[in-house]
């Protein structure tokens, strides 16, 4: 082989990884990117059944029910809308009533929201950056929140 | 008096490197021993000062001194010594502290043992690694100072954030850092290399110590902090694709490119301007990963605080540094002179490839973190890209990697056989063949590809089996002399074997864990029991229990296999009063290198608790890969020929082309 052809092989072989790669990336980005959405988001952009995005609020105190065991439901709203939302497992350590929480998973027929993962990515004194600017948006955003997460302290849970 | 000190040693250390930095790099340029000498003693004043710093803020944190606000809001005098002592870096002021410490210490390290590098290389080497530390100086004493005082001090302190509280803590963040600022040395080479605009073999030689070294704490911070998520998050997830994971394996796969191409510089003086670039990322990915995790761009545990100054500030270092880099290589890099030409089918090609798809994986991790914080700053879109993105496409890139890389180490250099080398890992072929139709055979369930991992797993760590066994002539040779060849054969090449045969550890733990763990949720009441994977979980209830700063509700489980007592699990959920706030401390039993996983959720009225209840096959073998890439890298490390130094030219001319493959 020449010096000319061997630079040619390692440019096309580059050039054929690359190709894949990007590849690889535009159709994952096409099938696996998840939207974030406020109850108010989820009317407005009609998103419809089985469509996977996170839903963001706030847990509506005395919604939450617990029924046979580890079946929970309860709604999330941000002060405009609210959205059912309906799970099946162990809660996160700092999951409250009248607290910010991310859910995610997919609508129903009926309109509850089939969550599979519960996000605590919250302690005490924290909200969750997505739901702030959610409750922000809709106008319910309290002062205290804002103070309480401006606490030097702001670890949060993954 | 004592916080004052430090603050006043941290100003004096940030002159020094502002010193360091201009004058070493002036007589370099001008040829001038005497600025160029002043390096040495700078690069030991600024450790000096910058320990003594460090050191004030450490008594701080141990004795309690609640006057400082930064051991205030991060510590409290009831917690455990160790804990007090690694709280200096669980905040954000006493992280940077410790990144400036690391950095001192390898600045001082060149500074003690480069007295075999040429002057200018070691004085321009220095001097930039004298910027990186001003810069971050800088950064502590203007937005982030830990020294600060508050006017009455509180009595108590505000603690540790509970999930930080844990041993794993005590080496995770030092350990990364180590890796990360390893890798500034590595950065300060390669600029150094574009400003003298020569790099040659004894460069690479001297560098890849330090990549070597940065490479190894790297991949332990990085199994030190996924094992810590396993335990303490009481998910029994070891890697979850978050944007803080990511920032740190983006520059290990950089890095590990970069520990490949220097071997392939140091050998054949080829891929030289290549390898500077990856020097550059290197650096670069460890700076982004800073920015991700300090900036308070991601919300996460790592985000001790969000103060929008501060990551202006880190991403004007961002800007500065990596733009100027690249700048400066784009326009110095056409002067360094390319070496070695070598066919495609080669050792060299084996490395190219290697860097090829490292390279393209780690692009696919760069795009995947950071495209949603750029679609976020231009459309206002929030999105998450998750598991499923980097499934989809740091799978398939990484899957050719590994099934390439047991052939590298047997193709000869510049010209290899790939038929010849495909021949001796016919064993490796069928033994991983074997492994896919046993895992086929004893699976029910689990998905259909799963084995095929199990297969390509087992196929690189049979690789590097066959590496060693070739170069010995195991059963080919008498015992004696096979044993003999085995103690001749140089430390780097049992360092390959043991980091390749890692990876395939690792790989294995990997596949086996997501295509056959299973998971068990439910609430239980006392004398009720649990079944998994054969095993027997039975309940018998839950007591109290107090611990130095936090209180303790422990779940008491006996586990039973076929009717017989085989232990006790006992996890807990943790109350932490200091900042009320609960963490789930999970309870692991090792079977082999499979484990039960148990965590507890909060008591319900009636008595019942719910419970987590996992079977992880092989889940160990995820991180005993990582130790075995540790210990690969250490062997390496101590091979004869990173230690003796560059030789002589003279002697490498002798027999340039004529090198044997090893």
């Amino acid at each position: 082989m020449t010096r000319k052809q061997r630079r040619l092989v390692l440019i096309g072989g580059s050039l054929g990884v690359l190709a894949v790669a990007v590849t690889l990336m535009l159709n994952a980005f096409r099938d696996s990117i998840v939207f974030f959405n406020s109850p108010s988001d989820v009317l407005e952009r009609h998103v419809g059944p089985g469509t996977r995005i996170r839903l963001g609020g706030l847990v509506k105190s005395g919604s939450l029910v617990r029924s046979d065991g580890l079946r929970i439901h309860f709604d999330v709203t941000d002060g405009k809308t609210e959205i059912p939302v309906a799970y099946r497992g162990v809660l996160p350590d700092l999951f409250r009533e009248g607290q910010g929480v991310v859910a995610e998973g997919a609508l129903d027929n009926a309109g509850v929201f089939d969550a599979d993962t519960i996000l605590a990515k919250h302690d005490e004194t924290y909200m969750p950056k997505e739901v702030a600017d959610a409750l922000k948006k809709s106008g319910h955003w309290k002062d205290d929140y804002a103070q309480r997460a401006a606490l030097p302290v702001s670890g949060a849970s993954k | 008096m004592i916080p004052e000190l430090g603050h006043y040693a941290l100003m004096l250390a940030l002159g020094i490197a502002l010193i360091q930095s201009s004058m070493p790099i002036i007589g370099a340029r001008t040829r001038d021993p005497l600025l160029m000498s002043m390096a040495t003693p700078a690069a030991l004043a600024h450790f000096a000062f910058v320990a003594i710093a460090f050191a004030a803020l450490a008594e701080c944190y141990v004795f309690s001194d609640f006057s400082v606000l930064n051991v205030f809001e991060n510590s409290n005098s009831q917690m455990p010594l160790i804990y007090r002592l690694t709280s200096v870096w669980g905040n954000h002021e006493g992280s940077m502290m410790l990144w400036v410490s690391i950095l001192a210490v390898f600045g001082a390290l060149v500074a003690l043992f480069g007295n075999n590098l040429p002057a200018t290389l070691k004085a321009n080497a220095l001097g930039v690694q004298a910027w990186i530390a001003a810069a971050f100086e800088l950064f502590i004493l203007t937005t982030s100072n830990p020294f600060l005082r508050i006017p009455n001090a509180p009595f108590e302190g505000r603690d540790l954030n509970p999930i930080l509280q844990d041993p794993g803590l005590a080496f995770h963040p030092p350990m990364l850092y180590l890796g990360y600022v390893g890798f500034s040395i590595t950065f300060s080479f390669a600029i150094a290399a574009l400003l003298e605009g020569r790099i040659d073999a004894a460069w690479a030689r001297w560098v890849r110590p330090w990549v070597l070294g940065a490479w190894m704490c790297l991949t332990l911070g990085i199994a030190g902090g996924s094992y810590w998520a396993y335990y303490e998050l009481g998910w029994g997830g070891f890697w979850f694709w978050d944007p803080v994971e990511n920032a740190s394996l983006m520059p290990w796969l950089a890095g590990t490119a970069l520990l490949h191409s220097a071997l392939v510089m140091e050998k054949r003086e080829a891929l030289k301007v290549w390898t500077i670039l990856l020097a550059i990322l290197a650096f670069s990915l460890s700076l982004i990963g800073t920015f991700l995790v300090r900036s308070g761009v991601l919300t996460s545990v790592h985000a001790f605080a969000v103060d929008p100054r501060r990551g202006v500030f880190i991403l004007a270092i961002l800007v500065i540094f990596i733009g100027g880099a690249l700048a400066l290589y784009a326009w110095r890099a056409p002067l360094l002179k390319q070496g070695g030409l070598f066919a495609p089918i080669s050792r060299e090609g084996a490395l190219v490839f290697n860097n090829l798809f490292l390279v393209c994986a780690c692009a696919t991790v760069v795009v995947g973190t950071l495209y949603p914080l750029a679609l976020q700053a231009l459309n206002g879109d929030k999105i998450s890209v998750g598991p499923p993105f980097f499934n989809a496409t740091f799978g398939p890139l990484f899957i050719p990697l590994m099934i390439a890389m047991p052939f590298g180490p047997l193709m000869g250099w510049k010209r290899g056989d790939l038929l010849g080398a495909a021949q001796r890992l016919l064993v490796a072929a069928l033994l991983a063949a074997v492994a896919v139709a046993a895992s086929f055979a004893i699976s029910h369930g689990g998905p259909v590809l799963a084995p095929f991992g199990i297969g390509v797993a087992v196929f690189v760590m049979a690789g590097a089996v066959t590496d060693i066994v070739e170069r010995t002539m195991v059963l080919r040779l008498p015992f004696h002399a096979t044993l003999r060849r085995a103690r001749g054969l140089p430390r780097s090449a049992w360092g390959t074997a043991f980091a390749h045969f890692g990876i395939g550890a690792t790989l294995f733990g990997i596949v086996a864990v997501t295509a056959w763990g299973s998971e068990r949720i439910a609430e239980i009441k006392p004398t009720q029991s649990l079944e998994i994977a054969g095993y027997q979980v039975t309940f018998d209830g839950v007591f109290n229990r107090a611990g130095p700063n936090y209180r303790d509700v422990v779940g008491h489980f006996t586990v039973r296999r076929s009717g017989r007592i085989i232990g006790v699990m006992a996890p807990s959920r943790r109350t932490f009063p200091a900042r009320e706030m609960a963490t789930t401390e999970a309870a692991l039993m090792s079977r082999g290198v499979s484990q039960l996983y148990l965590s507890l959720g909060d008591a319900n009225k009636d008595g019942s608790v719910p419970v987590r209840l996992f079977f992880k096959p092989d889940v160990l073998m995820i991180w005993l890969g990582a130790l075995l890439m540790f210990c690969g890298g250490a062997l390496s490390l101590s091979d004869r020929r990173l230690r003796v130094g560059a030789p002589r030219p003279a002697r490498a001319k002798v027999k340039p082309a004529l090198q044997p493959a090893e």
